[in-house]
């Protein structure tokens, strides 16, 4: 069923919530020039509490979400986000701090960073952390921007950086953002880096090369510390894309492994929830060389107080207008706190023999580009099964949906035809795991007995496909009467 | 650890499924260099009473806004937000899904996101909006960005009566791209942009011109003007918006600005020590195509069905890499729903009340200043809405800390950022505050 919009709700009269009276003096007429003031109100909707609960309550119907729905998305880590963290981010000791409070009365808050920052460097292995930063792509353009920061100051100006064609989207995107050219570089066929390729791309001109470890394919740069080498060799720097963090916790640290700066996205390994698309936050890691050109203001600790550090003439500046999505890092906080060291690293072998799991029970139906052993994540690919039937790894996951389970990650990485990128987190019990076994066997067979049940799909959410192309034909991107 | 949800036996038969004898086997593609040799030192694990208390514990060394009686601005503002706004944004179908790039199991975000991308273009008056960036700060940077790219000139100016930390980000993000920004002076008197100046900065190579409105002073600014300006240099007008002024005043979309961008944390959401917060973005319909960040269109399904998906999504990273309009990979969502809720709790009426509220409370308070003869003295003459500059005798920074003992903040202080207002503050009032406050304020800071 259609869920009218607010706007279609609306009625004249109507209204939620309404105000005190004031007993202040009204406003002297001209109090303002009124040309300045608008001729008409908004047209925003005049509605009813009941009705703005039951309208809300409807659409939320019509999500999938964690805490129902299995969602094996690779790379983005959509593991349970736990309920303690949500109250102690809701207590209005957190949430109703104000950014311009003085230090000293905010002291919690800025100790819970200062921790937050110590852990996170702990589990990185690399000693100076920011905060500031609210997703992960933000991450990737602070630590860029850092990198060009630390080359300008020794007189050292570079025009590029080298992206491996199995990154994320938003590292060639942040690169474009920092002002550098990227260069794109192959993989071999173990879906690594491939070193020549490196040595190829590889000059002064480079400021740095971007890796994600372990990769968008599952697998670890077993050469990393090769790769640090040579990009280090020339001057470069080393990038990690901290999105598959939560595949080697407790086994191994990017700092150990050569990076000078890593990001983390706290949505994804430290169980922050999603929001349906934000907010996030994408802290940033790097090497003592490189700290004094992080974001101001800096966390510093001064005679057992934490004060805020802004006299940083080495800095990149400010990346947000305050601390960063604070409410976001108080969850992550609490996440680290219930887990410790042991937690996080069972969280990260649980996710690793998941993923492994669902991979040896599929391999054999599914084709798997990629043998492995997987860290936390592996891609399976349709195009055996397209040259066949002319089905797309969009029908399988569109069939996925009739099942309640959350498409895997499609078509990425780009190096794999028809790809199904699969993570299935740590939190995901037995149970759930062996039933997108059997699911997935299912659609296997159903594309050889009943191809048109996977065409079709889905049938049973509430919309059926939706054509996006006449969305970006038609750009209709606001209510209107007319509509 | 409640949060995995293996048994040892459960682990033990996955194990044996692989033919492996371990956990630690499973890492074995990890060369032995690279394999960390000892854990990372953090804390021992707590309990969830345990975690609880210690966060009461951490938390009660701050003083909140229910402590502290708010008179503080600077884009952050203490306003009332409706049960029904928590009640809709705790609700896990909208907390826990992932990003909407599956339409069909996520009709509940996508509509929620077009009825706030509609909510903003009727609060600005703009075309189109977004649906919602990091925060203004970064919106700024985005904005000007795409006015270069619009233009392809590499100068962006921008009023030094814009937010500071809008400012000081964008220069952040807009001079590592090459694109120098230059500042405009405010007149000492009035507190608002000095449009000669601007006028005599404005040439051919002039990108965009950026002006808050009411700027960070509180004070008014002439944003027809200042677009009318841009608009004969050829460059574009970017205005920076507060959200609940909008009820009151002129939207952008009706003085000529090209792109509109604001804070939107009084839509709704808690100050949250500054974070998370909402940048609303809104431009011109022939912009549409460099505009940053995720977009949700109306189209139908397989059966003619209405649906919504995301759309405009070839500008995007995933789709562009290198190429794409912005690395914006994620909007702030459940913020822009929280707003979505506030601005229908709402409506026309309750909006224009709570900016009127805010604007008699702040109007009140400032009167009592200029009646006093305390230590304060109203700094600026424009006209101004909800929030005001004063100058003090003695340390600003002194008096909001002395305010703080009193139970009140107040603030910021601008020496951080003006040179020449050292001895200033800013002082707001929003529909929250009550005469009893606003007359103990005065009294407790001899104001």
């Amino acid at each position: 069923m259609p869920e009218p919009t607010l706007f279609e709700l609306s009625q004249p009269g109507k209204r939620c919530v309404e105000l005190p009276e004031s007993d202040l003096p009204e406003l002297e007429s001209g109090w303002i020039a009124s040309e300045q003031l608008r001729d008409e109100p908004p047209g925003l909707p005049r509605v009813t509490e009941p009705e703005i609960a039951r309208h809300f309550a409807h659409l939320a119907t019509k999500n999938f979400n964690v805490d129902a729905n299995f969602y094996p998305l690779g790379s983005c880590t959509m593991k349970y986000n736990p309920k303690a963290n949500e109250e102690i981010a809701a207590s209005p000791q957190w949430s109703r701090l104000h950014p311009e409070t003085p230090e000293e009365h905010v002291q919690g808050a800025m100790r819970l960073m200062h921790e937050l920052e110590c852990w996170l460097a702990e589990i990185l292995g690399l000693p100076a952390v920011s905060l500031h930063s609210p997703a992960g792509a933000a991450g990737e353009f602070t630590a860029l921007r850092v990198f060009r920061a630390c080359h300008e100051s020794r007189g050292d100006a570079r025009a590029r950086v080298i992206v491996p064609d199995t990154a994320h989207g938003t590292n060639p995107a942040s690169v474009t953002r920092c002002g550098y050219e990227s260069t794109n570089i192959a993989s071999n066929e173990r879906g690594r880096i491939d070193l020549d390729e490196i040595a190829d791309a590889l000059d002064e001109d480079v400021a740095a090369l971007m890796l994600t470890n372990p990769n968008t394919l599952g697998l670890f740069e077993t050469d990393v510390l090769e790769i640090s080498r040579m990009v280090h060799d020339v001057g470069g720097f080393v990038y990690c894309d901290g999105a598959n963090l939560n595949a080697i916790m407790g086994y191994a640290r990017p700092g150990e492994m050569g990076f000078d700066a890593v990001h983390v996205n706290l949505h994804k390994t430290f169980s922050t929830p999603h929001g349906g698309g934000g907010p996030g936050a994408g802290p940033v890691a790097v090497t003592a060389e490189l700290e004094p050109f992080l974001p101001i203001p800096r966390l510093v600790e001064r005679e057992g107080r934490i004060v805020w550090d802004r006299d940083r003439p080495q800095s990149i500046g400010t990346v947000h207008s305050f601390f960063g999505n604070f409410l976001v890092l108080v969850r992550a906080w609490a996440y680290i706190l219930a887990m410790g060291a042991e937690g996080l690293r069972r969280a990260s072998s649980d996710a690793v023999l998941n993923a492994n799991y669902l991979m040896r029970a599929l391999e054999g139906r599914w084709e798997l580009p990629y043998p492995g052993p997987c860290m936390h994540e592996f891609v399976l690919s349709a195009e055996s099964i397209r040259k066949e039937t002319g089905l797309r790894a969009a029908d399988f996951a569109k069939r996925l949906l009739d099942f309640g389970i959350h498409p895997p990650t499609m078509y990425f990485p780009i190096i794999v035809d028809e790809a199904l990128m699969i993570e299935p987190t740590e939190t995901e019990s037995l149970r759930t795991l062996d039933r997108f076994i059997e699911v997935m066997l299912r659609l296997a067979d159903e594309a050889e007995s009943d191809p048109e049940r996977l065409s079709d799909a889905p049938t049973r959410t509430s919309v059926g496909r939706v054509d996006e192309v006449k969305a970006a034909r038609d750009l209709i991107l606001r209510w209107s009467e007319d509509s | 650890m409640g949060y995995l949800p293996h048994s040892e036996q459960e682990r033990r038969r996955m194990l044996d499924a692989l033919g492996i004898g371990s956990m630690d086997e499973l890492f074995a593609e990890i060369p032995e260099e690279v394999r960390a040799v000892a854990m990372p030192e953090l804390p021992e694990p707590l309990t969830e009473p345990e975690l609880v208390e210690r966060a009461r514990k951490l938390g009660a060394q701050n003083r909140s806004l229910d402590e502290l009686v708010c008179f503080s601005g600077g884009g952050i503002y203490d306003r009332f937000i409706p049960a029904i706004v928590r009640s809709v944004v705790s609700r896990p179908e909208f907390v826990t899904p992932y990003t909407p790039y599956q339409p069909e199991a996520s009709q509940g975000t996508l509509q929620a996101m077009f009825e706030y991308q509609t909510m903003v273009c009727e609060l600005t008056a703009m075309d189109v909006a977004n649906a919602s960036l990091y925060d203004a700060a970064t919106g700024l940077g985005e904005a000007i960005l795409m006015a270069a790219s619009a233009t392809k000139r590499e100068r962006a100016l921008i009023s030094a009566a814009a937010p500071p930390a809008a400012r000081r980000t964008a220069r952040t993000y807009c001079e590592a791209a090459g694109i120098s920004i230059e500042e405009v002076s405010f007149l000492d008197d009035s507190g608002a942009t000095d449009l000669e100046a601007l006028a005599t900065a404005l040439a051919d190579d002039v990108a965009c011109v950026c002006l808050q409105q009411p700027n960070f002073f509180g004070v008014i600014e002439q944003m027809d003007a200042a677009a009318e300006l841009a608009h004969d240099a050829e460059a574009l007008m970017i205005a920076g918006v507060e959200p609940v002024s909008l009820a009151l005043l002129k939207p952008p979309g009706e003085y000529g600005a090209d792109i509109a961008l604001g804070e939107g944390q009084a839509l709704g959401l808690p100050p949250g020590f500054g974070g998370p917060l909402l940048g609303l973005f809104a431009c011109r319909e022939e912009l549409v195509r460099i505009m940053p960040g995720r977009v949700v269109g109306k189209s139908q399904d397989a059966n003619g069905e209405l649906a919504y998906c995301l759309t405009l999504q070839t500008r995007e990273q995933h789709i562009r890499r290198a190429r794409a309009t912005s690395n914006i990979c994620t909007n702030e969502g459940l913020c822009a729903l929280a707003a979505c809720v506030y601005m229908a709790a709402l409506g026309p009426d309750g909006l224009r009340e709570v900016a009127t509220a805010g604007a008699r409370n702040a109007h009140h308070l400032r009167d009592l200043i200029a009646d006093s003869d305390g230590v304060a003295t109203p700094r600026f003459s424009g006209d101004f809405l909800n929030e005001f500059v004063v100058r003090v005798e003695g340390s600003p920074d002194q008096l909001v800390r002395d305010l703080c003992a009193e139970g009140y903040l107040g603030g910021p202080a601008l020496d951080r950022d003006y040179e020449a207002l050292s001895d200033c503050l800013l002082l707001a009032a929003t529909e929250c505050r009550s005469r009893e406050q606003i007359e103990g304020l005065v009294e407790a800071g001899g104001l």
